[in-house]
């Protein structure tokens, strides 16, 4: 299979820092690639400036064969390419539905068929379809936050840190919905600081250090590595 | 099968109350203007509601911004400015040019659009649709300007846009006082004998039907239902989105410059709309009353009815226009229930229409409506809720 999305040389600096010193990443279609590593790794400016929120000192990104660079967020999303923000990031004065359809703003084609597909995997937004987005759990407004970006039809869809916050019950949820979202073909770029189930999850994993790739591999790989474990599974020496 | 055709005639007696409630609105107004006669109460009631249909339009216009779009901008004056400039300027009737730009030796503009229209009409439908003409094109130079200053302002940020906006409305007094422009704006000095509310009129027959007060109330109102309309809209919806958070906003595909743009571009053009309306209603107009002083007031009603309340908007400046201008006013008037009070003076009532507003902001501090919208079918279900709980209470 093809690389959906080819990342070469990406310098990312606010002011006068170099926050992302240089990577290259690619994702295989159809696959879960996941990028772990520590609070200001550089994983979010990564995802943000593919999202073309962040504009990039140097970089090559290829989506489909075709160069992102440049074009703005708007573009970026109707090419499908959607994200899915930190920390959930919902209208919270707008109701479920609304936010569901602000999901899919740049799409002119009819909605029910996906409202009716993201309301399959999320019976619990269904039943609060008119409640404002504000007043749901946690773990409601993360499952709206995917819902909304899966509204956009996108090809690949990037999560910054869907667990964030939210108790393990919850967040074993989230994991089996990223599952059934790849498994209708949906390729995922994803986040984590809960490197334990990111790459249990994964098909392919990053590991990303002070701006640097510094390993890759297997989901599987990486979780067994002895200085992942240290560094960020938890196991003690 | 039978529940949709259900659903369909329940929406379309949704309407029938507010529908009943404006023809209602309507007639008043007609027989305030045509049949009843004119006492000391219709004298104050008649301008109160007037200006309070054009500062619910203004208000509006106001919130569509701060409240619906989460931008923060304080040029509203600026705006009306233009609208009741632009107005005035091309409704003028030509034979009284060289009276009103007596210090610029009649002007640089010689036609009145109503008149055109009036000699080819007749006069009244002439003015009627000349006046129409003319909001419309106040609202649309008003929206030109909102354009160009939108390229550089809207990038900035709440308070840093309510500072350049503010600023910017200064700055068009300023130029519209500026006597270089006098053959155009006149300077420092008035503008008047352009078309009034009181050349509103419909000529049936030999039977003249006055249409003071209905004119303000219809301009306003369909303006208003435009607004709505759009709040309702996709684009509502993505200025929602912009409020709520930007960033995911942006996330979503949403345009942030160009849709900020558009909120602005039509707030600016219903402040247009609404300066002419206010050069109108006031029937003389001077670039010095377009002070910031009025966008806080604007900005005031916003607030107490509610950001985010269209109902709410509406609702508060008819009272706030009712308590500046009439209720209070006995407190001026140096006597209270027969009784002198010394400091009951001219301006007291502004002292004690300022507690009214602190009381006000400090017990609703969301504002009269929150965010929510008034609406007849809330309304009888809460009565209905009460009488419900009445009755329970009776019986228990």
């Amino acid at each position: 299979m093809s690389n959906i999305l080819e990342i070469k040389d990406l310098v990312v600096s606010y002011g006068g820092i170099e926050a992302v010193k240089g990577i290259d990443l690619s994702i295989e279609e159809g696959k879960i690639v996941t990028l772990i590593g520590a609070n200001g790794a550089g994983k979010s400016t990564t995802l943000k400036t593919i999202a073309g929120l962040v504009k990039p000192k140097n970089a090559s990104i290829l989506f489909e064969g075709q160069e992102i660079l440049g074009k703005t967020p708007d573009q970026i999303v109707s090419m499908g390419i959607t994200l899915v923000p930190e920390g959930r990031r919902v209208f919270p004065n707008l109701t479920v539905k609304e936010n569901l359809r602000i999901g899919a703003y740049l799409r002119k084609d009819n909605l029910t068929e996906d409202m009716d597909y993201v309301y399959s995997l999320f019976p619990r937004l269904k039943e609060r379809e008119w409640q404002l987005a504000g007043t749901l759990s946690g773990g409601e407004q993360q499952m709206l936050a995917v819902g909304r970006a899966l509204m956009a039809k996108p090809k690949l869809i990037m999560m910054d840190e869907p667990s964030l916050g939210l108790a393990p019950l919850v967040v074993k949820g989230i994991f089996d919905i990223i599952r059934t979202i790849n498994e209708a073909g949906i390729t995922v770029l994803l986040i984590e600081q809960n490197a334990n189930m990111a790459l249990k999850t994964a098909h392919w994993g990053y590991v990303m250090e002070t701006g640097r790739i510094t390993m890759q591999g297997t989901g599987m790989e990486l979780y067994e590595n002895e200085q992942i474990k240290e560094a960020y599974l938890g196991k003690s020496k | 099968m039978g529940k949709t055709l259900q659903n369909r005639q329940e929406n379309k007696l949704r309407y029938l109350p507010a529908i009943i409630a404006l023809s209602v609105l309507y007639i008043v107004l007609l027989l305030l203007d045509n049949v009843l006669p004119a006492n000391t109460f219709t004298l104050m009631l008649i301008p109160v509601l007037r200006k309070g249909a054009i500062y619910s339009l203004v208000c509006v216009s106001m919130n569509l911004l701060n409240g619906f779009t989460g931008l923060f901008s304080l040029g509203q004056a600026g705006f009306m400015l233009i609208g009741a400039y632009v107005y005035a300027i091309f409704s003028i009737p030509a034979d009284q040019h060289a009276a009103v730009y007596q210090y610029f030796e009649g002007g640089a503009i010689q036609f009145s659009i109503p008149e055109m229209l009036g000699n080819v009409l007749g006069t009244n439908a002439g003015n009627f649709l000349g006046a129409i003409i003319c909001i419309i094109i106040a609202g649309a130079v008003a929206a030109v300007f909102a354009a160009l200053i939108g390229i550089p302002v809207l990038r900035l940020k709440s308070d840093y846009l309510a500072i350049a906006t503010l600023g910017f409305a200064e700055i068009l007094r300023a130029v519209f006082q500026w006597n270089g422009l006098g053959a155009i704006t006149n300077g420092s000095n008035l503008l008047r004998k352009y078309t009034t509310f009181t050349d509103m009129n419909l000529q049936l027959g030999s039977i003249t039907i006055k249409l003071h007060s209905l004119f303000p109330f219809l301009i306003a109102m369909l303006s208003i239902l435009f607004i709505v309309l759009l709040i309702n809209s996709t684009y509502g919806r993505a200025f929602k989105a912009i409020r709520d958070d930007e960033v995911a906003a942006e996330a979503m595909g949403i345009n942030l410059f160009r849709h900020k743009m558009y909120a602005f571009i039509v707030s600016s053009f219903f402040a247009g709309v609404g300066g002419a309306l206010l050069a109108m209603f006031q029937t003389t107009i001077q670039a010095a009353a377009f002070k910031t002083a009025m966008t806080y007031e604007i900005l005031l009603m916003v607030v107490i009815g509610g950001i985010g309340s269209v109902s709410g908007s509406c609702i508060a400046a008819f009272l706030y226009i009712a308590c500046s201008e009439w209720w209070l006013r006995f407190l001026d008037s140096g006597s209270f229930l027969g009784i002198t009070v010394p400091f009951f003076r001219d301006g007291f009532r502004k002292v004690v229409f300022s507690v009214i507003i602190m009381v006000i902001v400090l017990f609703f501090s969301r504002g009269i409506m929150g965010d929510k919208e008034l609406s007849f079918r809330g309304l009888i279900s809460k009565l209905q809720k009460k009488s419900k709980k009445k009755e329970e209470a009776d019986n228990g």
